[in-house]
């Protein structure tokens, strides 16, 4: 029981870390309709960023200056790489944001090299808050929830009592309608695109010290921020919280309680040659499936309800 | 009959270079390119009857390349078990074709069921699911390491042992030149123009009797076999098949090829794909920053040149058709703009490779030689040198870019107004 | 029964918008039927529940003895029923050719096949060729179709639409936007093409409507309020009322 709340504590961390980045991804797609590859590029940054400047000053500057220029740096993109491409459709559109996490990387690998760097959680947070039931409870994942979360309620207050978020809104349920409100739109979606990527910037910059800040990152979380905004439902931010966090906790579960699956096969009367080449599937664990687990949510959510948990636009 | 030779020509002068290659290039490292690069055409047409010809963009088609490569691998050491039937290495690749037909049927199942930016997020999701399961099955795709096998079985048809490499050449030569031909005619049946057609517009299909989803599904299937022979070709040719060829990696490696070369046009994946392979097995020795000039070039392409290297060839076909002299006035312009352009890069290049020499601190004792001149990346003069190169580039694409296109609609406006011949 | 439409209670709601609200009609086998309204009527929200582009919310639609209600678009396309667009709905990178030629493939026959030759298929080739020739763009059949005025647009969207033959045509405002001279031109063919077959057109042009028309029926804020021939409805106070007088304000 003691270990089951342990577990589940970190991974809604995870999910929330999840959340962080698909809230930008979804706002950028509600609003423009492109799906931005870059986005976990943008996080990866923003750790680099973070790195950087905590270097140079300390983690409090880094965690306000970061976002800000990561925000800058998607905005720019927008601008300059972006918004030519618009006239060539959305499929442009990502294929262009998909050169551009290429050559965020190799530009993250020219600047930082190709080992990871030293990023670490700042020494004041350093220990544990609590100790309960035997787990300690460390200050910075503390931290990082408690960020996490009020950027999550800043956002849905942004989008409930704000004049931006009634656009934003009405974007998300209407793509059309936006364009006739006679609103300057390059310009809203260049600050959309620069504020989505500052939302992933601020994930890099709590995140970047747990997970490790090297030029793999992006690579690696990308894949499934996608995965969940498509469970969630493309362009549904309620559906990226749900997914986000059903993501996070499935896989840490799957990690911590590190079950064979060789003795659930046995159980449904399934028997596996232990020498043939399907041998594995008796040996493999739920700790070693834990990457494949979105994947596998992805296709069967694909199956049977196509359009994700909230989705209600057809793309 | 004129005609049935006139479209006969590319195809007898396509075979006539396949075999004439290997006795122009005779070095070893020609050998094996020629070899990679035709399978990879095959790979990059494969690919392109989703993207180009059926307007589905994939981020993991690599996944029946990959798979193919991993079964034939496989089969090729059960045939030495004697465990399976035996079949000549030379109808090997069918088997791979099989293999990706079967899990493109499957995986295709659920994955056309959308299109647009949703079909490439779950094409992505099925590519990240099975790189990760290589790493977990290790019994079937041995983790990172990879699989791998000799490819020869014993002597077949006409003492053939596929042990020299030249062979092996001539196997892929065969092999590209019946898919090629086989995936061009397919452009042509019912089923590849309405596949045309549920690129240009999925919606309207459905109101002349077709499920666009059906089309979506079938063309993924047929695409995936084609893949399937690309990659058992591969897994004959290297004799070893590990997670990057089912990986993210070799999905956007084709995708660039498709794209650079021109997903619009039959030929523009032929041309991408020997390019691009071209370039990548000679730079990658000389600097590190290849993938970098991969990715901006990529980016490059979509912004300006959405139509990618044949789309450029194939956009004064009209003018050429019309009359050949009216390619004349657009000499200077295009020229200009070359210019323009080459010096930008040549700018870019010398900045980058010297920013890549700083931060790759391993290397101080050697020098950094850029165009054959040993240039210092700690003295202020090579910046400033390439600095200016790229500055001064950039402002005169600027300038010259609008007069190339105006050339190019000048022409274009005249040609059209010709009548047809 | 010889109608070859029947719609019956037919209704659709957007969200909490009903736009059609309770439609009967019965379209007689071989007719030529128009139907008229003001703007944002549901005219054409009507032709896309017939054509199955979305299900109604109650009602049922057959195209003669069978019920189509609820099925897919290309279900009730195979059944014989083919539709234009208000706004043009083309294939803009294809040959003017392959457009139409793509819309006669799976009524002749030849359906998913991926081993026959399209060049080759004198079937196809043929239906093609008169087509093209009967809306006018033979000349310019190697064009891609994006390239095209947005008249011959038009005339190619007519061209899609009848390629496959169908016996029951739905022509969403055909001539809308067309010169004098073109509508003649689109009127005399709209008349040809549904020669022997069962026409229903939308159209605001009334001297296209009063034309062409065998009988005509009158679509005011998702409800039919009048059906009848040209002369009736000219003569229908109801009508001058609710439509003609709203439209001359
Ligand atoms: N998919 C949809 N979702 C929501 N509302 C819709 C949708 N399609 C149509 N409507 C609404 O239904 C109403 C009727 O539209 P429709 O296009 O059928 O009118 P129409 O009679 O064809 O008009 P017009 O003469 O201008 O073509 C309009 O108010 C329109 O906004
Ligand atoms: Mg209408």
């Amino acid at each position: 029981m003691e270990s089951i709340i342990f577990a589940m504590f970190n991974g809604v961390l995870y999910g929330m870390l999840l959340f962080l980045l698909a809230s930008g991804l979804t706002l950028i797609f509600s609003m423009m309709g492109v799906l931005n590859f870059a986005h976990a590029s943008f996080f990866m940054l923003g750790a680099y960023f973070a790195y950087q400047i905590s270097e140079g000053l300390n983690f409090w500057a880094a965690l306000f200056v970061a976002p800000v220029i990561v925000g800058l740096v998607g905005a720019g993109v927008e601008r300059w790489g972006l918004r030519p491409v618009h006239r060539y459709g959305h499929v442009a559109e990502l294929l262009f944001t998909f050169g551009v996490a290429y050559v965020i990387e190799e530009l993250v690998q020219m600047i930082w090299g190709r080992v990871p760097v030293p990023y670490e959680i700042p020494e004041l947070m350093s220990g544990a808050l609590f100790t309960w039931q035997g787990f300690d409870y460390s200050i910075y994942r503390v931290f990082m929830l408690v960020v996490s979360v009020v950027i999550f309620v800043a956002l849905f207050a942004l989008l409930t009592y704000t004049r931006i978020g009634l656009i934003i809104r009405a974007a998300v349920s209407d793509p059309v309608h936006v364009a006739t409100l006679g609103h300057d739109i390059p310009r809203i979606f260049m600050w959309t695109f620069g504020f989505g990527c500052a939302l992933a910037g601020v994930a890099g910059v709590v995140g970047g010290n747990v997970l490790g800040t090297e030029p793999a990152m992006a690579i690696q979380l990308g894949p499934i921020v996608f995965v969940v905004i498509v469970i969630g439902g493309l362009g549904s931010l309620g559906g990226a919280l749900v997914a986000a966090l059903i993501i996070g906790v499935v896989t840490r579960l799957a990690i911590f309680y590190d079950y064979g699956l060789g003795s659930l096969f046995l159980s449904l009367g399934l028997e596996i040659d232990t020498a043939g080449l399907l041998r594995d599937f008796t040996r493999i664990t739920t700790a070693q499936v834990a990457p494949v687990l979105p994947y596998l949510m992805l296709v069967l959510m694909l199956i049977f309800k196509p359009r994700g948990l909230f989705g209600t636009r057809d793309v | 009959m004129s005609t049935l030779l006139g479209r006969l020509t590319p195809w007898i002068a396509g075979a006539a270079a396949l075999i004439a290659l290997p006795h122009v290039f005779t070095s070893g490292f020609a050998l094996t390119l020629m070899s990679q690069i035709g399978l990879l055409i095959v790979f990059a047409l494969a690919y392109n009857m989703l993207l180009g010809q059926g307007g589905m963009l994939s981020f993991g088609h690599a996944v029946y390349f990959g798979l193919a490569g991993y079964f034939t691998i496989h089969y090729l050491n059960f045939i030495y078990e004697e465990q399976v039937p035996y079949i000549p290495v030379t109808l090997i690749p069918l088997l791979g074709g099989l293999v990706g037909l079967f899990f493109g049927i499957l995986i295709g199942y659920v994955s056309t069921r959308r299109a647009g930016t949703t079909f490439a997020m779950i094409s992505l999701g099925f590519g990240e699911m099975v790189t990760a399961l290589t790493l977990v099955l290790v019994a079937i795709f041995n983790g990172e390491d990879g699989i791998q096998t000799d490819r020869v079985l014993g002597e077949e048809l006409f003492g053939i042992t596929y042990g020299p490499n030249i062979e092996v050449y001539y196997l892929i030569a065969g092999w590209c030149l019946v898919c090629t031909l086989a995936m061009f005619l397919l452009t042509r049946t019912p089923f590849g123009r309405i596949s045309n057609a549920v690129r240009d517009n999925p919606e309207r299909v459905e109101f002349i009797g077709y499920s666009s989803q059906r089309i979506r599904w079938l063309a993924f299937s047929l695409s995936s076999f084609f893949a399937g022979i690309a990659g058992a070709l591969h897994a004959v040719n290297i004799e070893h098949v590990g997670f990057e060829q089912v990986s993210v990696i070799q999905s956007g490696l084709v995708l660039f090829m498709v794209y650079i070369g021109g997903a619009a046009t039959f030929v523009g994946p032929i041309i991408g794909a020997t390019l691009l392979y071209f370039l990548q097995s000679t730079l990658t020795g000389v600097t590190e920053a290849w993938v970098l000039y991969l990715g901006v070039l990529f980016v490059g392409v979509i912004m300006f040149f959405p139509g990618g290297l044949a789309g450029l060839i194939s956009m004064h076909q009209p003018i050429w058709r019309a009359r050949a002299r009216l390619l004349a006035p657009l000499l200077v312009p295009y020229s200009r703009f070359l210019a323009a352009l080459i010096v930008c890069v040549l700018g870019c290049i010398g900045l980058i490779e010297m920013l890549y020499f700083r931060s790759s601190r391993l290397s101080t004792e050697t020098e950094l030689v850029i165009y054959g001149v040993e240039s210092d990346p700690f003295s202020a003069g090579p910046w400033l040198i390439f600095a200016a190169a790229a500055g001064l580039g950039a402002f005169a694409i600027r300038k010259t870019y609008p007069g190339a296109v105006s050339a190019w609609n000048t022409a274009i406006a005249d040609a059209r107004a010709r009548p047809l011949g | 029964m010889s109608s070859a439409l029947t719609l019956a209670g037919l209704r659709k709601s957007f969200g909490a918008a009903e736009i059609i609200r309770g439609v009967d009609l019965a379209v007689e086998d071989g007719e030529r039927h128009a139907i008229i309204g003001p703007n944002g009527a549901g005219k054409s929200t009507l032709y896309n529940l017939i054509s199955g582009r979305f299900p109604p919310s109650a009602g049922r639609i057959h195209l003669y003895d069978t019920d189509i209600t609820g099925k897919k678009a290309f279900d009730i396309n195979r059944l014989g029923l083919t539709r234009s667009f208000q706004v043009t709905n083309i294939f803009a990178r294809l040959s003017v050719l392959d457009n139409v030629r793509c819309g006669c493939l799976y009524a002749l026959g030849h359906r998913y096949a991926w081993w026959k030759l399209v060049g080759r298929l004198q079937d196809v080739n043929e239906q093609t060729a008169s087509i093209l020739r009967d809306i006018g763009l033979w000349e310019k059949r190697e064009l891609p179709a994006g390239l095209l005025s947005y008249a011959d647009q038009r005339a190619l969207e007519l061209g899609i639409a009848i390629a496959g033959g169908a016996n029951v045509i739905l022509l969403d405002e055909p001539t809308a936007g067309m010169s004098h001279s073109e509508v003649e031109q689109a009127v005399s063919l709209i008349r040809r093409i549904s020669e022997g077959k069962t026409l229903v057109i939308v159209e605001h042009d009334m001297g296209v409507v009063f034309d062409l028309a065998d009988r005509i029926s009158v679509l005011v804020y998702g409800e039919i309020i009048a059906t009848g021939t040209p002369g009736e409805i000219r003569a229908s106070t109801a009508v001058q009322e609710a439509y003609l007088g709203t439209g001359a304000s």
